[in-house]
């Protein structure tokens, strides 16, 4: 009952209210003052945005179509849009000729397990920063913060001396041992989320004998969790679509993610000019990451739009 | 009764420093101590495997007339053109997003999908659709009737080209940002400026300019730190760097360095300017920022 006392205060649900439905704004608008200007302004707004839209389609679209061409329609003049036969035998040679699949399950093994360990340490972090009493809290937090300021190129090389040396070169492990540490902008965002939860809530359970771990993992936890969903996904995804960290320690294919695997698709078969079959594969490696924004669009650019604005 | 309030909170304590431990290991671990162990291997002259021999700030004194590595800093900069005109044109998109108009969940959605799209998949879509002559770019600037350069294998053209790719792939996260932010600005400061007869450009420039002023720093300061990185495009759209090494940047650079040709005190010493370069431009940023906002109060 005081977790929901605890959401509905919470001026972030507020603001987002706003960004679910950007057409229904303008309550102090009466229809009168919609005048003949607005609705031209409307209408070539709406022209110029679907123009825009075309722009920010067309190349995907290309992409897809492509992947489904013949290697002559490829380089036919003027372009086929629509090809006459849909070759869907590209994908099907593209998970006989190559690390596609391998390229898969790599990826969902770095993503998933980062993400799902990751977000409990970064929580328990979030809690014990925002809601304990921790000696030195703000140095704690601070002195983490500072590693923000530290950008990946300049820790990469020592990183990959260190894992070089105790042999996880050309394993997963680099990619998923410090992540699952715990991501400091992700604790940075769940501590903010934590400052609108009421301190009496847990007092109240400190007294009815709950042990810290009970709190946090009965208690603040399922109140955490539309901001450890959001950070979830964002971080998902990031993760998904990383290209340099996997480069640098991931050599044979059978062991690539899926980001390396097409880059090297690209270089391989570029060669022998077969575009379907690159832009095929890119788009499956896109595929994923596009299904779970489709799906969880709303949520997903609220989120985005808070940590933006909050930041 | 002191005595079990104190017990209590040592027992807190323990349990908060528990809760805390995997993220300050991790930053100890793989953050503070890589650091570290740069600024030393900066300082040296090591293949990565071999003896690390000390040779003081000759790295640092070798970079500064290394020709390639110069290069790629003015190239890494120059991508940076791409950061206003992109902020420029996703604020437009937002306000444009602002009205009251059908399908604005569509757009909105469809100018957000390069930007959660696997950047190296866009960079192989976009390198593909810059082919001189079967691309896409080429054959919709046909239809207008001008014949489209080479991009990526033109000295000229290749840094435009990868700055309006990256520049199509991150609208949708600025507008996201925007819209947000002009959708927080209340609506009496509107009404009220068109009561005093303000037109929209006016309403424009006083009102929503400096209310998504907070936004517009924080994009500016994440992407420019963001564009101080670039890597995956330029590896992937140009593998060589480019005509005349046209197209590298600084992070193509370091690594080429360290893991193509093993230099790694070298690049480690390029990775450190980088760093602090990223910095100070940030530092310079903030306090630009401070000094624009007593102004305004």
């Amino acid at each position: 009952m005081s977790l929901t006392t605890a959401q509905s205060r919470d001026p972030l649900n507020t603001k987002t209210r706003g960004l679910a439905s950007p057409g229904r704004k303008a309550p102090g608008r009466t229809p009168m003052s919609r005048t003949t200007s607005t609705r031209i302004g409307d209408w070539l707004v709406f022209t110029l945005l679907s123009a825009g839209a075309i722009v920010m389609v067309a190349p995907l679209v290309w992409m897809v179509s492509t992947s489904l061409k013949t290697k002559t329609e490829v380089f036919a003049l003027p372009p086929v849009w629509i090809p006459e036969v849909p070759q869907w035998d590209t994908y099907v040679r593209m998970w006989q000729d190559s690390s596609i699949l391998t390229g898969f399950q790599n990826s969902f093994i770095v993503a998933a397990t980062v993400t799902v360990l990751g977000t409990i340490t970064c929580s328990m972090a979030a809690f014990a920063i925002a809601k304990m009493r921790l000696p030195f809290s703000n140095l704690i937090f601070v002195g983490l913060l500072t590693g923000i300021m530290i950008p990946y190129p300049t820790l990469m090389i020592p990183q990959f001396v260190m894992f070089s040396r105790i042999g996880w070169v050309d394993t997963l492990l680099p990619l998923i041992v410090p992540a699952i540490f715990g991501n400091i902008l992700v604790i940075f965002f769940l501590r903010q989320y934590l400052e609108n939860v009421p301190n009496s809530i847990i007092e109240a359970a400190k007294i009815d004998g709950a042990s810290f771990w009970q709190i946090f993992w009965r208690l603040i936890f399922p109140i955490i969790r539309p901001a450890v969903a959001a950070q979830f996904i964002l971080w998902f995804m990031a993760i998904w679509n990383d290209y340099l960290a996997p480069i640098l320690y991931l050599n044979t294919p059978g062991r690539q993610t899926l980001q390396v695997v097409i880059a090297n698709m690209n270089v391989q078969y570029a060669t022998q000019r077969d575009y379907p079959l690159i832009m095929g594969a890119s788009f499956i490696a896109l595929l994923p990451i596009l299904a779970i924004f489709l799906i969880f669009q709303r949520q997903i650019i609220e989120s985005v739009a808070l940590s933006g604005t909050k930041g | 009764m002191a005595g079990t309030a104190s017990r209590l909170h040592r027992s807190e304590n323990r349990w908060a420093l528990a809760f805390v431990a995997a993220p300050v290991i991790g930053y100890l671990l793989f953050t503070l101590y890589p650091v570290c162990f740069a600024v030393y291997a900066s300082l040296t002259n090591w293949n990565g495997l071999g003896v690390m021999r000390f040779v003081g700030l000759d790295n640092y004194v070798k970079l500064l007339s290394d020709a390639n590595f110069l290069e790629s800093l003015y190239n890494t900069f120059f991508y940076m053109i791409g950061i206003p005109i992109g902020l420029g044109m996703s604020l437009a998109l937002a306000v444009a997003m602002n009205r009251k108009i059908v399908g604005l969940t569509a757009f909105r959605t469809i100018y957000y999908v390069p930007v959660i799209s696997s950047l190296a998949a866009i960079a192989i879509l976009w390198q593909w659709a810059y082919n001189g002559d079967f691309g896409l770019v080429n054959q919709a600037l046909a239809l207008v009737g001008i014949d489209g350069p080479n991009w990526l294998a033109s000295t000229v053209w290749a840094k435009p080209a990868i700055i309006l790719m990256a520049i199509w792939k991150g609208l949708g996260y600025s507008m996201i940002l925007y819209l947000a932010a002009i959708q927080s600005v209340p609506r009496s400061l509107y009404e009220a400026a068109q009561l005093d007869g303000a037109n929209g450009w006016q309403r424009f420039r006083t009102i929503t300019l400096p209310m998504v002023r907070p936004v517009t720093f924080f994009l500016v300061v994440t992407n420019v730190i963001g564009g101080a990185q670039i890597f995956t495009e330029i590896n992937i759209m140009t593998p060589s760097g480019g005509p005349e090494y046209s197209t590298a940047s600084a992070v193509w650079h370091i690594w080429r360095q360290a893991f193509r040709y093993q230099q790694m005190g070298y690049a480690t010493a390029m990775a450190i300017v980088l760093g602090l370069l990223i910095l100070i431009i940030t530092l310079i940023q903030f306090s630009l920022n401070r000094r624009n906002s007593f102004a305004i109060d």
